[in-house]
């Protein structure tokens, strides 16, 4: 067996026989699972109903405002305002609107008044201001003389239908979905790097902490060593990931043959609703599906491959020559910075620029940067993305990782035999040159 | 006889701090090298060139007459002065993976560790793990691992240190007993009680340059002074004082006798010790006649104080 490949194994198996490893593995679907159910459960809580009390001196209003589930509006125009302000003050109301006798269009709209103890949300406030907007643009419009009713026809509510040059019908909605494909795996490469990068230079630190590192390196080449490192730690995570997928593939299994059987029995009563919604959902679901069908799944896969292994690689020889450069884990905080603000810059990007305008400078540039590449050009590829590129940003991505590779690795190489003194930068890159 | 390993002119510069400066060294087969020097003299850097972990800058190594290679791990075994071993791995796995790394396979390896087990009686520790022992226990693994391949050359730097003195008498015979059956030896450490005992040839390297090298009795011979302790029971001290100090330098010493006699430390000069002989004798009863030759400590500390 060659020495690259017996250190691989060996820190292959290290990682997984570690016991925070088989926890991990095993514990965070169920962790993760919980949470969902807990944030569910959450939604599902209902506020309590907040009880409204309108003074309505003008009579106009009041009849507007509709209770609903959040807001229950009581109409107090008989009671005198100080006892109402003081039933605030005690709170037996949540809020007080308070609408004055003088009607005189403009000069009203600034006497009406909210009072209550808690300043209430913007959006409770939008909506009370609508309702009176509303009422009152009617009754201007009334008196002014015109028909009501003939405006409220001839006003239009357009929703262009989205269509592709191909002829296709498009959908709203897709960019969403097609971001939250790209972020998935954009955000997935992210979350590997960190976290196997990161074990990367633990088991490096590992190495010189214990001592054992000459002991290895008078056996095999230190670039041996960091390249055996830095795969057998990816091959854990690969089968973790794997873990995970199969966990929850099954998971999905028996949880729609479980339900799917229930949701069967229970439709039966009404099966004929069931039906007639399920075709009217049926044709626009089919186009979805259709459209998922279209994206370029094949690419995306291919890249997601070529994005995973040039962009880790990257990070971790990053994380290893860190590693070699310190003596403890506290030691590496000013040196990860720097690599930690590349991959968030690449989520924001993608999550905030990219879905505005996935073919902007903007998104096309960090795309093209290696640092970023993986992330942005993940999360760009599903709303299709030139093949050229793609090819200038993997070419890109390669040639900087053979770079960044040999110069981790002379930083490496000094880095692992150096002990007690915190480097800086500026030793970094004179070890380089050694 | 010739030479298991021969150092070329070895240039090591580290930016602007040269850590060898042109040395060069014979290393004969089957010796018990010494590679003395105080600390930061190069000594590691010379020897992480012969191990390949780095590369001299200029000059060349030869292993058993051919240019240092790949290869010539496996002829190696390395107990460096930095040493230890993964906490959290069993005992039996990393000493497989180890010598796997040394380039044996892995029926090879299991068959030594066997015999080494069985040598060193530590059959048992098989599953533990090296957290789980002693700091001794763990530095009988380490060597264990450095002889494992049956190297060719052994080079152990400042091997007895942190070895409590038992552990260390076992490591040293173990030493011995393989350099008995051929294994060339080099010991690099600045304690020269070691030395003194084991080698039979010595190299000092000094603030990057060697100084001295060469067999161990050749060495002392080029740094005797030429001074003798004598011992002689007379009853004219005075007269013997006179007649001596015509003829040589002297000065008191101590040494640890039976008789309650003058004791000298006489520098002979260029004269031959029959002169000195028949100086004393005529004046009284010898003694105590001994030549007072350098320990390696007394060369070791000249040579560099000198410098």
């Amino acid at each position: 067996m060659s020495k690259i490949s017996l250190i691989i194994k060996r820190e292959f198996v290290a990682k997984v026989r570690n016991k925070s490893f088989i926890v991990m593995t095993f514990l965070s679907p169920l962790l993760f699972v919980a949470i969902g159910v807990f944030v569910g459960y959450l939604s599902t809580m209902k506020a309590d109903q907040k009880t409204i009390a309108i003074h309505d001196e003008s009579g106009m209003f009041v009849r507007e405002f509709k209770s609903d589930d959040e807001f229950k509006y009581v109409d107090f125009t008989s009671i005198d305002t100080k006892v109402l302000k003081d039933s605030i003050i005690n709170e037996s109301y949540e809020g007080l609107l308070l609408i004055p006798k003088e009607i005189a269009k403009d000069s009203l709209s600034n006497k009406i008044q909210y009072i209550s103890n808690d300043s209430p949300s913007v959006m409770f406030v939008e909506d009370l201001e609508n309702v009176i907007n509303t009422k009152l643009t009617q009754e201007n419009y009334t008196k002014a003389g015109l028909n009501v009713n003939a405006i409220q026809n001839a006003e239009s509510k357009v929703s262009i239908s989205l269509a592709k040059a191909s002829g296709e019908a498009a959908l709203k909605g897709l960019n969403e979905i097609k971001i939250a494909i790209g972020g998935a795996f954009g955000y997935l490469i992210m979350m590997f790097i960190v976290i196997y990068g990161n074990m990367v230079m633990r088991s490096v630190i590992e190495e010189k902490v214990s001592r054992i590192i000459e002991v290895i390196i008078s056996s095999v080449k230190p670039f041996q060593l960091m390249m055996g490192k830095i795969i057998g730690t990816s091959l854990a995570g690969i089968l973790q990931f794997l873990i995970w997928a199969l966990l929850g593939l099954t998971a999905m299994f028996v949880l729609s043959s479980v339900f799917g059987i229930q949701m069967g029995a229970s439709s039966g009563v009404n099966a004929e609703a069931v039906q007639a919604a399920q075709q009217e959902m049926g044709g626009s679901l089919a186009l979805y599906i259709k459209e998922l069908w279209n994206l370029p799944i094949a690419t995306i896969l291919i890249s997601f491959i070529l994005y995973f292994i040039g962009g880790y690689f990257l990070y971790s020889s990053f994380y290893a020559s860190i590693g070699a450069a310190v003596d403890n884990e506290t030691d590496s905080q000013q040196f990860l910075l720097p690599i930690i603000m590349p991959l968030i810059l690449g989520v924001y990007i993608g999550f905030f620029t990219v879905i505005n305008d996935p073919h902007g400078t903007v998104a096309t540039t960090f795309s093209m940067i290696p640092l970023t590449s993986p992330i942005v050009m993940m999360m760009r590829i599903p709303f299709g993305v030139p093949l050229w590129q793609i090819a200038v940003s993997l070419i890109l991505l390669y040639g900087t990782f053979f770079l960044v590779v040999w110069f981790a690795s002379k930083i490496y190489r000094v880095g692992i035999l150096m002990y007690g003194k915190k480097p800086t930068w500026k030793e970094l890159y004179k070890w380089s040159k050694y | 006889m010739s030479n298991i390993l021969e150092v070329k002119q070895v240039v090591k510069q580290y930016g602007d701090y040269t850590a060898l400066n042109e040395v060069s060294l014979t290393i004969p087969q089957g010796s018990i090298y010494g590679l003395l020097g105080p600390n930061g003299a190069g000594k590691t850097s010379l020897i992480r060139i012969i191990n390949q972990i780095t590369m001299p800058d200029s000059g060349a190594v030869f292993l058993d007459g051919e240019p240092l290679n790949p290869s010539h791990v496996q002829a190696i075994g390395y107990m460096p002065e930095e040493r230890g071993l993964y906490k959290t791995m069993r005992v039996g796995e990393q000493c497989l993976y180890l010598a796997q790394l040394k380039g044996l396979s892995k029926a090879e390896a299991k068959r030594e560790l066997d015999y080494w087990f069985d040598r060193l009686e530590i059959q048992g520790w098989w599953n533990k793990k090296i957290q789980e022992l002693s700091k001794g226990m763990a530095q009988k693994i380490q060597f264990v691992v450095t002889v494992l391949h049956k190297p060719k050359l052994l080079i152990l730097d400042e091997p007895f240190s942190g070895f409590d003195p038992v552990n260390a008498n076992l490591i040293k015979d173990e030493i011995i007993e393989l350099n008995k059956k051929g294994t060339s030896v080099i010991f690099s450490t600045h304690r020269m009680e070691s030395v003194e005992e084991m080698c039979d040839h010595i190299a000092l390297i000094h603030k990057s340059n060697k100084l001295i090298e060469g067999k161990l009795t050749d060495v002392k011979k080029q740094y005797r002074t030429n001074d003798y302790e004598v011992g002689i029971l007379t009853n004219n001290v005075e007269g013997l004082m006179y007649d001596l100090s015509q003829k040589f330098t002297l000065s008191p010493t101590d040494f640890k006798s039976l008789h309650d006699e003058l004791k000298l430390q006489i520098n002979l000069g260029t004269a031959t010790p029959n002169e000195l002989l028949n100086t004393l004798i005529q004046r009284g009863q010898v003694t105590h006649f001994v030549e007072k030759i350098p320990s390696v400590n007394d060369i070791f500390i000249k040579t560099v104080s000198e410098k």
